[in-house]
């Protein structure tokens, strides 16, 4: 019997199959979003990893944090292995060599996903290969030091993105990765964050469920990249999704769905203002950025209605 | 026996099909296409049984190889050229997780200018990445090395993936008479695929994780004596099909060299019109021999020094350039083979068959005349790319 603890009306197990005592730094949202990930896959998964900081931080060898089978490789050949796994399983199958069900999940960082691991990831969103892959987006190379990506959100400060007398940081929009994976007309595309962690714990489940390819992206809160005190990092993903900057929503066979509606969304500059990335944005910038949000939503909203 | 005329491609796909492939990935390129083409034809058609997987890149065709392998699947793909060069990173991780992927490469030049024809240039830029690299030379090579390829690399004691070198369009397209083996005398010689280390949920293991610097070192080390040890294993696997078609392989291969004053030097096949060309020679009365290197990796130094024994002049055949390097990349290891002796023949290096141009027995006949005067001139230059206009 698997031991669950009951929080309010939900309920979690007590399984921890990402270990304790891995080297995430304090505060990290992306290790929690792993553990939570975990917990909602249970023990039937082969997990393929990328290059990244969850890699990093599992796995020294000889050690490793994983209590289910799990494989990296390289970096942006994520969804290109996990698309050999299942084929793998799938022949196995075939031939009445293997007699399990076991689900494929890629997780990747957002370098790993919306820069070097795009290819890969959409020609195996397009075969249709049973598998979930999901984003863990911090909005920058975090494990090589804070490094842009085109995860990172419009005036962000980063080592290569440096903001200074002649730049604001980041000049560019952030990709809307969840929208790529969507026009692969796949099944099922959600977007989460563990400061929602029954929405997140669900949106696992339900991809675990679906036969194909299901694309989550999941916001993860780096006090190192973002320049945040490590305790703020559950009520920063919150602020993601209160103000509109990060909502979170699915995209079952196309059709979409808001899960977090606000009555009225918060000023972005209460989720801007804490971040030591944002510290040097000028009033206009801060509210060019709100246009965009506000604009964002709304277009969003009516896509779900 | 069973004696059919193939197409090279075609009678890859054969191997292929006789060794039960559970999973294919494969992205076409010239001169691949027909080996991936009729493997795709085969599984359509339920001959094979296998998962194809038509991967959007060569990087995705070998990173899904990765994955296949890795959950126990028996794994096939094959690129050329420039694909070669874009599994370039990922061929390094096969060989140091030790997954036993199959490959057939049908070797072509590297652009600019664009080629889509044979030469070595692509096996040379992958020579370290830690495979067992073994040369066909013609139709009926390639299918045999390439069935005995699979129970080399997924041999518990060796699990390293095995590159079979075909040379792109002249062994890809040319047909050939070849004798096929059966499908009932195969079940002893190849046995199913089962790595002692797959990815299962009854017994979860992490691989792949990052070695830092205490480890690193000592992980290659046992890589590159691990890969050095597979000879014996290869040899014994060569033998039991040579008892089983009568059909025999050798990491060197020697053909008219006892006795000979000169030996020419060649890999793939390049070495049929070497063959005339050394008869004729022969019949001349010259005392010209050759040796053709049929396996590359792991280099079979001991049997190239023994079939060298004794010739005062080796002329060394390559089908690359190593751009400012000392002479062709093969000619190099073979010098480099042979320093440690006492007794060193001289070696002259030529570099021709680029882009797919074809080296006639004629042409080989005046690279060993002139191999033998360059060898008087004392080494003035040891290098020469034969027939440039």
């Amino acid at each position: 019997m698997q031991s669950v603890v009951n929080i309010g009306k939900n309920q979690i197990t007590t399984d921890e199959l990402l270990a304790p005592g891995h080297r995430a730094c304090l505060g990290c949202g992306e290790a929690l979003a792993v553990r939570l990930v975990a917990k909602a896959l249970g023990k039937n998964v082969i997990i393929v990893n990328a290059t990244g900081c969850i890699e990093i931080i599992s796995s020294p060898l000889p050690y490793t944090s994983w209590k289910v089978p799990w494989i990296h490789t390289l970096f942006e050949n994520t969804a290109a292995v996990a698309s050999g796994i299942e084929a793998g399983i799938k022949s196995l199958k075939n031939k009445h060599k293997y007699n399990k069900e076991t689900k494929v999940i890629a997780m990747a960082g957002d370098g790993g996903t919306a820069d070097i691991g795009l290819q890969a990831l959409s020609g195996a969103l397009e075969r249709g290969h049973d598998f979930i892959y999901i984003c863990y987006d911090n909005e920058a190379y975090m494990n090589t030091g804070i490094q842009r990506s085109s995860s990172t959100p419009f005036g962000a400060s980063t080592t290569t993105s440096p903001a200074g007398k002649m730049s604001i940081g980041q000049t560019t929009w952030k990709k809307n990765m969840p929208a790529i994976a969507a026009v692969h007309d796949i099944p099922y595309v959600a977007t989460a964050c563990p400061s929602y962690p029954f929405d997140l714990i669900n949106k696992v489940e339900k991809a675990v469920k679906v036969k194909g390819p299901s694309y989550l992206h999941i916001l993860s809160v780096c006090p190192t990249g973002w320049r945040t005190t490590v305790d703020t990092t559950i009520q920063l993903g919150r602020l993601a999704v209160r103000t509109g900057i990060f909502p979170l929503y699915e995209i079952e066979d196309g059709t979409y769905k808001l899960n977090v509606d606000p009555p009225q969304l918060r000023p972005v500059e209460e989720y801007i203002k804490v971040q030591g990335r944002f510290r040097h944005l000028s009033p206009d910038i801060i509210n060019s950025i709100q246009e965009r949000v506000t604009a964002g939503y709304a277009k969003l909203k009516k896509m779900s209605s | 026996m069973n004696r059919v005329g193939m197409e090279g491609s075609f009678a890859i796909a054969e191997a292929v099909k006789l060794a039960d492939v559970d999973v294919v990935a494969a992205y076409p390129i010239t001169p691949q296409t027909h080996i991936v083409e009729r493997i795709a034809e085969l599984v359509a058609n339920g001959e094979l049984n296998a998962s194809y997987v038509p991967v959007e890149s060569e990087h995705s065709a070998m990173s899904a190889c990765l994955g296949s392998s890795a959950v126990g699947a028996r794994t096939f793909t094959a690129t050329a050229g420039q694909g070669l060069e874009l599994m370039h990173e990922v061929l390094y991780v096969a060989s140091s997780m030790r997954l036993p992927i199959i490959m057939v490469v049908a070797n072509r030049a590297l652009s600019a200018p664009l080629s889509v024809w044979g030469d070595h240039s692509d096996v040379m830029a992958v020579r370290d990445c830690g495979w067992i690299q073994i040369f066909a030379e013609n139709v009926q090579q390639a299918y045999d090395l390439l069935i005995c390829a699979f129970r080399i690399g997924e041999d518990p004691s060796i699990l390293f993936p095995v590159m079979i070198h075909i040379d792109g369009f002249h062994l890809s397209h040319i047909i050939e008479s070849l004798y096929l083996v059966e499908k009932e005398s195969i079940g002893k010689f190849l046995p199913e695929y089962c790595h002692p280390y797959s990815l299962n949920t009854d017994h979860p293991i992490s691989l792949g994780a990052f070695g830092p610097p205490n480890i690193y070192t000592e992980a290659k080390k046992s890589q590159d004596t691990a890969l050095r040890a597979t000879k014996g294993k290869i040899l014994q696997v060569w033998r039991e099909f040579g008892e089983l078609t009568s059909r025999h392989y050798s990491p060197v291969e020697s053909y008219k060299s006892e006795g000979s004053e000169v030996l020419l030097v060649t890999m793939g096949s390049f070495s049929e019109n070497a063959m005339i060309a050394i008869d004729e020679m022969r019949d001349k009365g010259q005392k010209v021999g050759l040796v053709r290197i049929r396996l590359w990796r792991p280099f079979p130094f001991e049997e190239f020094r023994k079939s060298v024994k004794g010739a005062p002049l080796l002329i060394v055949m390559d089908r690359a350039i190593s751009f400012g390097g000392p002479s062709g990349p093969v000619c190099s290891e073979i010098q480099a083979a042979l320093y440690p002796l006492d007794k060193k023949p001289k070696v002259v290096s030529f570099v021709g068959g680029l882009g797919g141009r074809d080296v006639d027995a004629v042409t080989f006949q005046n690279l060993v005349n002139r191999g033998i005067e360059m060898a008087d001139e004392r080494f003035k230059g040891n290098l020469e790319i034969i027939e440039v206009r």
